[in-house]
Formats: C-alpha cells, sequence, structure tokens
C-alpha cells in the first residue's frame, strides 16, 4: 500500500509514544502518506488504521478536520491562499482572485493539466505578512502582490 | 467528599465528582443532551451551563469539578438566560419536523425546547442539510436532526467497545457517519437510538408504524439469554409494537442486546401459528382446541398401553417459562415417565447423577463488574451473553485480566491478558494444564478426581499465566460458556474449571444460555430431578436425558422414546445432533408439538400435531436468570388467535388425562406449588459435581473437527423469525472456516464452494479463510437451514474440494 521509505517515517513517528498509544501517530502518518500519494484515499486511510490499531473512522475524523489533508486527487501544486480577515484587508481577496484570474479555475477546482489547485485556506499565522499563501502545504509565500503571484506562477510552471 | 451547595442545598460529592453528579444526588435536574451518566464527559451540547459563585462566566455542570464551598444556581437568571442563549443556537439548524419525527413526543431536545426556546427563532439562514446515513437494518438515520452530542460516538468506543460511528468535518460541516459506508454492526447497537436526544437515530423496524403516545408501557423479562434483562413492552391494539430496556442496575443497566430489543418483530411474524393442527393422512388440517387435545390424550394413552410409561418423552425448551416446565415434566411423571428434558444442545450428561444442583453464574451479575481476573472458557461470548461481554469489557478498563480458553478467537473488543486457542478437543488438556500450574504455586496436592487428567499434561507458559492471574488478582471467577456446555467433554471441563476455581479460590459458574436454563433445573425439568417442589420426586429420578430420548447418545442406555411432546422448541436447530434427532422423530408414533410458529418445513414430516401456544408476551410466567434471580411477568397482549398459554394448554392436557393435581386456575397457583416456601432458591444453585473422575482426556480422532456455535439471531425460535435481526451482519450465512494451512492441504481458496459432511448428511457451503482457528478445525455454525442436514455440533467432520 505505502512504500517501505514512507512505513519507515511512521514508524520512527510511532516510536516516539508508548506502545499502547500508537495512535498518537496518526497525525503524522497521515501527512507521509499524503507525500507519497498526493491525496488521502479511503483505502490508504484504512491502511493507516489497521497499522496504527485504531477504528478506521477515527482516521477520517483526524483527515476529514485538518483542512491540508487532501480528501480529493489534487494537481501537482496546491496553491492555499488565506482569506481570513487580516489578509482580505491587507489584498488576500485580490490575491485570490489574481490566481483564479492567472489560472482560469475558482476554489477547490484543478487546472486542465492537472498542474494547478486552488483552495481557500483558514489563516496561517503570518498576519503581518498578509497576504499569504501556502504551495503544497509546506512552502509559505509572504506578501503576495500580483506580480509576486505571476512570478511564482512562472517559477512553478516551468 | 466535597461539600458544594446547589440552589440553596447542601450536598456531598464524592471526590472528582462534578456539579452534575451533586445535582443528581439532589434531585435536581440540569438540562443536558451530550452528558449521560454510563457515558464520559464530552461537555459539548452546552445545555448544562448553571452558574457558580465567583466565576466569571456559566460553566456546564457536567464537566466542572465540585470545589469545597462552591456555590451553584442551576435556575439563576444568569444560568437561565445561558440555558435559553444555547437552546436557540442549537435550534438555528435543527428542523421543525417534529409532526413526523418518531423520536416526538420522547424527545430530549422537544421537551427543553417547550422549557427553554423562544416561539420564534431570529434566525431566517437556510438550514444545513446532512445526507442520512445507512447504518444497516437496525437504525435509521435522519441526521439534518443531529445535534452533534456524540453520545452515540461514545457508546461505540466506550460501551460497544468498538468505534463505528465518528464525527467527521468541522464545525458547520461536522457530521455524525460511518467510515465509508459501511453499517453499524454491533451486537448492542439499539442502545444508540435510546441514548440519541432527537431524532437523528431512530429504530428502523418502529418507524412510522405508531406514536409515542398511542403506546401503552407494559413490564416485561426477555426470554433470551440468561441475563433476563428487564423490558419495557410496548404495545398498541394489541400488537407488540417496540421493546426498550427496563433500567435495573444489578442485571442490564440501562442497556439492552439487539437480541433483546429487536427479536419482537417476531412476536408478529407471518409464521405465527394461530390454530391447532393435525396431520390426517399426510395433510395438515386446521382443527379446534377440544379435537387436537383429545387427539394427543388418545395418542399418549396409546403409546403408554403400547409401550410403557417409559414411551412417552417430553422435551422443551429452556427459553420457556417456569410453570410450562413445571406442568410439562408433571404431566409426565404423573404418567409414569422419567423421561423429561430441556438441555438438547448439551451432548455430554456423564456427570449427571453428581450433580449437587442446579448450574448457575456462581455469583451475581453485578459482581462481574468488580471482579479482577476471570477466566471463560468455551464461548462465543459477545454473541451469547451480549450484556456480560459488555460488563467484563467494563471490568477489563478498571484493570480487570480477562483470560480465555477457547476454539475461536473472535474479537471480544478488550484487551485479553491471557489467551489459549485450543482446538475443542484439546480444551480439556489446556484445563489441566492451568490445573496442575495453579496447584504448583499454591503448592497445594491435586485432587485424586483430575489426577490421571493432570498427570498427562506438561504446563506451557500460558497455562502457568492464566493460573498466575487467577491466583493474583481478587475476586476471581471461572466462567463455562455455551461451547462448553455443548462439549463432547463437558463434564469433564467442568471437574477440572471446579478444582481450578478450588484451588484458585475464584468463583465458579455456569453462563446461563438462556433465559430460563437456571430455572428448568429448579422445576424438574431434567431427568434426575433436582428442584425445590416435593411434587415430581414421587416417580422415580431415573428417566432419559435429551440426548438418549433423541438417540444422540453415542453410548444409548435407553431406547429411545416411542411418543414425544415438545415444548417450544425446533429440534432440527435445538438440538446437538439434528440428523439424529430428526431421525428419531421421524421413527416415532406421536410428536406433538407445542409451538408458537407454524410447522417449520423439516417439522411436516415429523410432528403429528401442533398445538399453538403464546409466546412470553402472551402468557404469564417467571424466568430464574443465570443469577438466580426469580422474575415473575404479566402476558402484555391477548394471544394471537387460538394459541393460549402453554400451562393452559398442559393442565386441560392434565384432565384430559385423567392425571391428578392438573386443577389450577391461575399462574399463581402453580407458581406457590412450585416455591411453596417462597422464592429463596439459593440453597437450590450448586455448580459442584462430587465424586467424578475425570478419565482419558487426550486427543481424540486424527479427522478434522468440527467447531459448531449457535448464531446469535438463530438461538431460540422468536428471534428466528425477527426479520430486521436476520438481515443484519451477525446473521450471514454459515460459511465452512478453515485456517489456511487446511485450506492449502483441501486446494480449496477461500470463496469456493465446498462439501461439507458429517455422518450421511452433507451440505454445501463457501469455504472462508480464518487463521486464527487451531489446526484442522472447522467452523460451520450450527441451528441455522443450511446447516441442519449435518451432524453433531462438534466431533468429526470432513470438507471436500469439489
Amino acid at each position: 500500500m505505502l512504500s517501505a521509505e514512507t512505513i519507515k517515517k511512521i514508524d520512527h513517528e510511532v516510536a516516539k509514544y508508548p506502545a499502547d498509544q500508537k495512535q498518537s501517530a496518526v497525525m503524522s502518518a497521515l501527512a507521509f502518506a499524503q507525500d507519497e500519494k498526493g491525496w488521502l484515499a479511503n483505502e490508504t486511510m484504512d491502511f493507516i488504521a489497521h497499522y496504527l490499531g485504531m477504528p478506521a473512522i477515527a482516521v477520517y475524523e483526524v483527515a476529514t478536520f485538518y483542512n491540508m489533508y487532501n480528501l480529493q486527487p489534487v494537481g501537482k501544486y496546491k496553491v492555499t491562499v488565506c482569506t481570513n480577515l487580516p489578509c482580505a484587508l491587507s489584498g488576500g481577496n485580490d490575491a485570490a482572485a489574481r490566481l483564479k484570474q492567472k489560472l482560469g479555475i475558482g476554489f477547490n477546482q484543478t487546472t486542465a493539466d492537472g498542474k494547478f489547485t486552488l483552495k481557500e485556506g483558514e489563516c496561517m499565522g503570518a498576519c503581518g505578512d498578509a497576504p499569504v499563501l501556502l504551495v503544497n502545504n509546506k512552502r509559505m509565500c509572504s506578501f503576495m502582490s500580483d506580480d509576486k503571484i505571476d512570478q511564482l506562477l512562472e517559477e512553478l510552471s516551468k | 467528599m466535597t461539600n458544594i451547595e446547589i440552589d440553596g442545598k447542601q450536598v456531598a460529592v464524592p471526590k472528582g465528582g462534578t456539579v452534575m453528579d451533586g445535582a443528581r444526588q439532589l434531585g435536581i435536574y440540569i438540562p443536558h443532551f451530550c452528558y449521560h451518566k454510563k457515558l464520559s464527559i464530552a461537555a459539548n451540547c452546552r445545555m448544562c451551563l448553571v452558574q457558580v459563585e465567583k466565576a466569571p462566566k456559566p460553566l456546564p455542570a457536567c464537566s466542572t469539578p465540585a470545589v469545597e464551598g462552591m456555590k451553584v444556581s442551576t435556575h439563576s437568571a444568569q444560568a437561565v438566560t445561558a440555558q435559553k442563549g444555547v437552546m436557540e443556537f442549537l435550534l438555528i439548524n435543527h428542523p421543525l419536523d417534529c409532526p413526523i419525527c418518531d423520536q416526538g413526543g420522547e424527545c430530549q431536545l422537544q421537551d427543553l425546547a417547550v422549557g427553554y426556546g423562544a416561539s420564534a427563532s431570529r434566525y431566517t439562514e437556510p438550514k444545513r442539510v446532512v445526507v442520512n446515513k445507512n447504518l444497516g437494518p437496525l437504525i435509521s438515520t435522519d441526521m439534518t436532526r443531529c445535534i452533534l452530542c456524540t453520545r452515540c460516538v461514545r457508546f461505540g468506543q466506550e460501551i460497544a467497545g468498538i468505534m463505528e460511528l465518528g464525527m467527521a468535518g468541522r464545525g458547520e460541516h461536522a457530521e455524525i457517519l460511518s467510515f465509508v459506508g459501511s453499517t453499524v454492526d454491533s451486537e448492542l447497537s439499539g442502545n444508540m437510538i435510546d441514548l440519541c436526544p432527537v431524532g437523528a437515530l431512530v429504530s428502523k423496524p418502529f418507524r412510522y408504524s405508531a406514536r409515542t403516545w398511542e403506546l401503552s408501557r407494559r413490564k416485561s423479562v426477555s426470554p433470551h439469554c440468561g441475563l433476563g434483562s428487564n423490558l419495557v413492552v410496548q404495545i398498541k391494539q394489541n400488537r407488540v409494537m417496540r421493546v426498550l430496556p427496563r433500567e435495573n442496575e444489578e442485571i442490564n443497566e440501562c442497556w439492552l442486546s439487539d437480541k433483546d430489543r429487536f427479536s419482537y418483530e417476531g412476536l408478529n411474524s407471518e409464521e405465527r401459528l394461530t390454530t391447532p393442527m393435525i396431520k390426517l393422512d399426510g395433510q395438515w388440517q386446521g382443527c379446534d382446541w377440544q379435537a387436537a387435545l383429545e387427539f394427543v390424550a388418545t395418542g399418549l394413552k396409546a403409546a403408554k398401553e403400547k409401550h410403557g410409561a417409559q414411551g412417552i418423552g417430553a422435551l422443551a425448551s429452556p427459553h420457556s417459562t417456569l410453570e410450562e416446565l413445571y406442568l410439562l415434566q408433571k404431566l409426565v411423571r404423573t404418567m409414569g415417565s422419567g423421561n423429561v428434558d430441556h438441555r438438547l444442545r448439551q451432548s455430554d450428561f456423564r456427570a449427571d447423577s453428581q450433580s449437587q444442583g442446579a448450574p448457575w453464574l456462581g455469583m451475581k451479575i453485578a459482581g462481574i463488574s468488580q471482579l479482577k481476573s476471570v477466566l471463560v472458557i468455551g464461548s462465543t461470548l459477545r454473541k451469547d451473553h451480549p450484556l456480560i461481554a459488555q460488563r467484563l469489557r467494563q471490568a477489563v478498563k478498571q484493570g480487570a485480566q480477562l483470560n480465555l480458553i477457547n476454539p475461536v478467537d473472535d474479537d471480544l473488543l478488550t484487551k485479553i491478558a491471557n489467551h489459549a486457542v485450543v482446538a475443542p478437543a484439546a480444551m480439556a488438556a489446556m484445563l489441566a494444564q492451568v490445573l496442575q500450574a495453579a496447584a504448583e504455586l499454591k503448592a497445594v496436592e491435586i485432587p485424586d478426581a483430575v489426577k490421571n487428567a493432570v498427570n498427562t499434561v506438561s504446563v506451557t507458559d500460558t497455562a502457568r499465566a492464566i493460573a498466575a492471574s487467577l491466583i493474583d488478582n481478587k475476586p476471581a471467577a471461572i466462567f463455562l460458556g455455551n461451547l462448553t456446555q455443548h462439549h463432547p467433554q463437558y463434564a469433564d471441563i467442568h471437574v477440572l474449571a471446579q478444582h481450578i476455581a478450588q484451588i484458585t479460590e475464584a468463583s465458579f459458574g455456569v453462563l446461563g444460555e438462556a433465559a430460563n436454563s437456571v430455572g428448568a433445573y429448579l422445576v424438574g425439568a431434567v431427568p434426575g430431578a433436582v428442584g425445590t417442589s416435593t411434587s415430581y420426586s414421587q416417580v422415580g429420578a431415573s428417566g432419559s436425558n435429551a440426548s438418549q430420548m433423541l438417540g444422540m447418545s453415542t453410548t444409548p442406555t435407553a431406547e429411545p422414546c416411542r411418543a414425544y411432546v415438545l415444548m417450544n422448541l425446533e429440534p432440527e436447530f435445538d438440538s446437538h445432533n439434528p440428523q439424529q434427532a430428526m431421525k428419531t422423530l421421524a421413527a416415532a408414533d406421536l410428536v406433538v408439538m407445542m409451538s408458537a410458529y407454524k410447522k417449520h418445513a423439516a417439522s411436516v414430516d415429523y410432528a403429528d400435531v401442533l398445538l399453538p401456544i403464546a409466546p412470553f408476551t402472551e402468557t404469564s410466567g417467571t424466568f430464574v436468570n443465570t443469577e438466580g434471580r426469580v422474575q415473575s411477568f404479566n402476558g402484555v397482549v391477548a394471544p394471537l388467535g387460538e394459541a393460549r398459554p402453554a400451562w393452559k394448554v398442559l393442565r386441560v392436557l392434565g384432565n384430559l388425562l385423567q392425571l391428578d393435581g392438573f386443577d389450577y386456575e391461575t399462574p399463581e397457583q402453580v407458581r406457590a406449588e412450585i416455591f411453596p416456601d417462597g422464592s429463596d432458591i439459593s440453597t437450590w444453585l450448586d455448580n459442584r459435581l462430587d465424586n467424578f473422575t475425570v478419565g482419558e482426556i487426550g486427543q481424540t480422532g486424527a479427522g478434522l473437527q468440527r467447531i459448531g456455535e449457535v448464531p446469535i439471531y438463530q438461538a431460540d425460535p422468536i428471534v428466528r423469525r425477527a426479520e430486521s435481526l436476520q438481515r443484519t451482519h451477525d446473521a450471514a450465512a454459515p460459511a465452512a472456516w478453515m485456517p489456511g494451512a487446511l485450506l492449502d492441504r483441501l486446494g480449496v481458496r477461500a470463496g469456493d464452494t465446498v462439501k461439507v459432511k458429517q455422518g450421511d448428511g452433507e451440505v454445501l457451503l463457501p469455504a472462508a479463510r480464518d487463521d486464527k482457528l487451531p489446526a484442522n478445525c472447522v467452523r460451520v455454525a450450527s441451528a441455522h437451514p443450511l446447516t441442519v442436514a449435518l451432524g453433531a455440533m462438534f466431533g468429526e467432520i470432513t470438507v471436500e474440494k469439489l
């Protein structure tokens, strides 16, 4: 189901907790699985449930609670733009509009070439850098003016 | 103890208690939804907000720990304002569909909305809609009504032991669901319906069939497992519409197993027998009671004349009431026959004459919760005794060690300390090991009765661990499950377990298989009569047991009978060896079936007359549960059609046969005769088998062994006809379960159809793989229409590739 490398990473996390509390590693296990697969299919969650000895529904609860877990396939680059109040006051909605216009898609949509998915995100804890966006959950981009958005998209399109 | 003041009243709350605990002690009602006394505290509905002196804001009573000197107001202006505010929030998304909601009339949200809700909402936005889920044949959903109290989720995690429902999503998008469309399969799932404070989870079989205020509530007692769960039976127009738990902390707490809750559908089944029937020239014909009873009386008299009284035998289901069992044995004994039994699924009767009393649990049911170490021998515990399994699950959470010696390794949904999965034929040897280990640890002599058996085994680590667990943790108990009671070496296992209990100073008990397993002994529905009354010991205690009567015994010391009276029984499902039982009954001169149901396909051949008798809801009666508690109940509806309570049928039959002592007018008179000195029966309860020497217990037979358990929803005639239960996962058609090594050897794959043979019967079943089964064992459920052609529940079986 998951590659040996991913399993190794999960085991490393599991080792941090007492043997009878393996389920503490569920969030990192899901993150690693998503890194490998790109998104979390039901089978993937079921596998993790078995692997950590917890009910499948409990894994599903976690995966649906946090919006960084993708429960649907996404494009190569998932761009999550913050539209919460502090960002919105500093141009977050403009950044979102720019992205929509450049990519030709709306929120929760993927470009036809499968390269970009656009998501609306919640506060990323960097309101001073507004507007902010995240690429693939890992790369934080600050002060996203139209120019910087154009640059970013150009860089990613290569 | 912590002293606090609630609404001006002083109360002492145990350490660690909450404000809600204090209020409950005082009898002060604080409105709530998510709080439930048996579940963990979630504090997510916020309905129980109360005012606490010096606290800056209202606090939830359910999760606020009591602190010395705390002053709480539950109905002050601040508290009520907070509660009204919460109610307004709860109603933002709750639909106003009470008129078509099954919960209407018994809905906590509806009741509290009357008290705390406004007459109109200030919200004009559209309400959120949540898609309904299919949770299986028992629970119907209306998820838009859900207020996300998570009682159902916590019930699964904490009581049922398996989390089948969860809360997915967050905030506005949160909803209760199961993982990707799976159903809720717990054998306790119906309790989620009771727990749901709104109409989100309602009973599927009951849905839209009545409004709750049209129903009358009558008390009753469950006729299924040995627990004797207390019921509220709700009826409308002389029909049982629904069954709910009646709270009894000492028995079923506030729970009910799905079998107890939903089997009422069988009472209203199309298959109910509503008029007496006689078979004339091979054709079944309806007749009146007079004709039917005269036919029976004539037949029994003729049988007695021709074959002597010993030619007559009576077999009854242990699901029958005390009064029915008593009168049945009185009937045959007064006729001069000692052939009466209720143990059709038992196969080993060697220790009958050593029995000192009626086998029972050996302790109070409530005591199970306090146990610190338990050994359960041979049981599909979750399916046979769902609520005892639940009590053990809670005990394990409190630190108890659960040990098992079992031929199957079904998940008990709790932590198992030591687990020996052994073939049925090796169970006695496993117990001998534990006995030896216990004797070594306690440095005591091994009793003579078991010396031979113990000397042939060498102790394994598992056996030593089980013995140590029982010795080191007190109180401890050893229980014999249903599989053990059906086991061909029951007497050996019983005696070995009894001596282990003696050495380890553990309590020793037998888990009662049916509602009246204990009661049937008390009224002498066994050949060697033990009992509370003297009336049946006049006729010699000797007589044939069920196995001998039906020709199932391997060492027949008695001829099968020529005339049979069967009460509440379907021998094709209810006997240890249906194949043999069918043959014997087919060869009999007369078979009288007293049954609530029309003939099953198989009984068409052997029965000669069918007498429609009333099930437990249509007669008054008494059950003695596995802890020896005598519980009487009244009929809740009138008998269906021409059906009559069996005690009345037996009384009239006694009169027709001109037997003395059948002049009862009320069931109370029968009961008074059963318990002449009140209903203290404790002196009659005794699990000991004295002077029984365990013989050869080594492995027997080289072939494959059958493990034939009784499926949960096939255990008695009522539940067999409960349609919704028959559609559950637990009622799935039987398969031939085998360990992988055996499948490989036979050259079959899981899913292939195989031919399963026992004696001269064979059936085709799908092969299935269960690597946890012991080697060379085939698990094939008994008591199922697809497997009735097979023989004994345990013993040799052959499986052939097609």
